[in-house]
């Protein structure tokens, strides 16, 4: 248990925050923000090195930045403070995000933030707060970005995304993160697994009709469909989209789906889609493709990198046609797409041939059975039937 | 735009989208899929790119046929897709 006489000192500055369930320091790269300016909740304050890239770090609370207290190349451990940071919200439940967004209920990022706070003791002053917040993260998405502004950040990219001293990605770390993880969920979770066969001529067909008529830039690609399928599915199965804290449940209010995507040369990170229940395809579309850009060239924000509340792997265009998905800790469930592939099908008493593809399921089994999952990947055959209702 | 140009643009567009394949020289005639493990993402980007630098429609029907470097470029000499 945290001592909130303690926790009253942090409440005027800004801690280095946890950026994933084994991190235990971050080395400060930049300083995003100056002393003296002020930023609104979820503006980026500095930029610091892990595993996974450099990660934007984005600040809790609207307030004027202070004193560093660290310097560029310091490492910081997780709760540590970095900057003296007033809080210019004096009652949070009257705080509104900018962007008049509503507030729609406890944002699971605040609740990840909470119970690691429980196990790391972190505060960013929300730990002195009875009820955090009840506000939705803004992350830009909902800015209406144009396909062009997401075709610059590609040209913006350092030129070489593997080195390390650039800011960009080592992957040997990476995939030291990886194993760790990995090597934690097998140790710790209790997987099910099920798998469904589903006929995906009907979202197939759509999508060749919808790219036909647009230009590249504003074309989808079939794991916006297969995201947006699931993130819709997911609303009715609440106790697959939350998080595993030391055994009890916390289910997540938002779904915000953790896209895993490949680095050619052998990383895997899932950042997340936030809301993407929420998400028009293509504005799915715009946040996958900047996503991926910034992924390969490690430039992530931590928002991304912990609010994932589930993981969706897609193997894509090229691969097996069953994906067996390994829960990512803190999640509950693990959702995975084969590779579409033409096959036999009975439509109607008759034998065709159809665009299939095999979706599938891991559930970690202290937390929900297999018949909810089952029903789960019932449901989102029957979503993917209706492609216009994506 | 003449060959030399299209075949410099497409090599251009391709190291925008995958900025790793810079550490060696890309084959003109290496699959790019199979041998250089782009996805369908890196392909639509680079396709964007293509199509935004010539003005040339790249219907997703034809991808298949931009299969390399050097596939590119004939495609795109043909400026249509006949």
């Amino acid at each position: 248990m945290t001592d909130p006489s303690t926790l009253k000192d942090k409440t005027d500055y800004f801690c280095m925050p946890s950026l994933g369930s084994d991190m235990e320091a971050g080395t400060l790269i930049e300083w995003v923000a100056q002393p003296g300016d002020q930023l609104n909740k979820g503006d980026v304050i500095a930029v610091v090195e892990t595993q996974k890239g450099a990660i934007e770090i984005e600040v809790f609370h609207p307030g004027v930045v202070g004193e560093q207290l660290i310097q560029v190349g310091e490492s910081a451990p997780v709760g540590e403070p970095m900057a003296r940071f007033k809080r210019t919200d004096t009652q949070p439940s009257a705080v509104r995000p900018h962007q008049g967004q509503p507030l729609v209920g406890e944002a699971p990022s605040e609740g990840a933030q909470l119970a690691i706070t429980d196990e790391d003791a972190i505060d960013n002053g929300q730990a002195d707060q009875v009820k955090p917040p009840a506000e939705m993260k803004d992350t830009g998405l909902k800015q209406g970005l144009e396909p062009e502004q997401s075709i610059s950040s590609l040209n913006t990219a350092p030129g070489s995304p593997m080195t390390k001293d650039s800011g960009g990605l080592d992957l040997d770390a990476m995939r030291q993160a990886i194993a760790a993880a990995m090597s934690r969920s097998k140790r710790e979770i209790p997987h099910y697994y099920l798998s469904h066969d589903i006929d995906l001529t009907p979202a197939s067909d759509w999508l060749a009709a919808y790219n036909a008529e647009r230009a590249p830039d504003a074309r989808l690609l079939m794991n916006a469909l297969l995201i947006k399928a699931a993130a819709l599915t997911l609303r009715n199965f609440p106790e697959l989209n939350g998080f595993d804290r030391e055994g009890r449940f916390k289910s997540s209010e938002s779904i915000h789906i953790g896209t895993a995507i490949a680095i050619r040369g052998g990383g895997l990170v899932a950042p997340a889609l936030h809301d993407a229940d929420q998400q028009t395809l293509p504005e799915l579309m715009v946040a996958l493709r900047d996503l991926v850009a910034r992924t390969r060239a490690g430039q992530l924000r931590r928002s991304e990198l912990v609010d994932a509340s589930i993981v969706v792997s897609s193997l894509g265009e090229r691969g097996a046609d069953r994906l067996f998905p390994i829960i990512q800790p803190p999640q509950v469930a693990s959702i995975g797409f084969g590779t579409p592939r033409q096959g036999a099908w009975v439509v109607d008493g008759q034998l065709l041939i159809r665009t299939l593809i095999t979706a599938s399921i891991a559930g970690d089994h202290r937390h929900s059975d297999g018949h909810r999952g089952a029903l789960f990947l019932h449901r989102l055959a029957e979503c993917l039937q209706t492609p216009t209702d994506l | 735009m003449t060959r030399d140009q299209l075949r410099t643009l497409a090599r251009d567009c391709l190291l925008e989208v995958a900025p790793d394949l810079a550490d060696e020289p890309i084959p003109e005639d290496a699959d790019l899929r199979g041998t250089l493990d782009l996805d369908s993402m890196d392909i639509l980007n680079w396709i964007t790119a293509l199509h935004q630098k010539t003005g040339i429609a790249i219907p997703e029907s034809d991808y298949a046929r931009l299969f390399s470097l050097n596939a590119a470029v004939d495609y795109l000499s043909s400026g249509c897709s006949a």
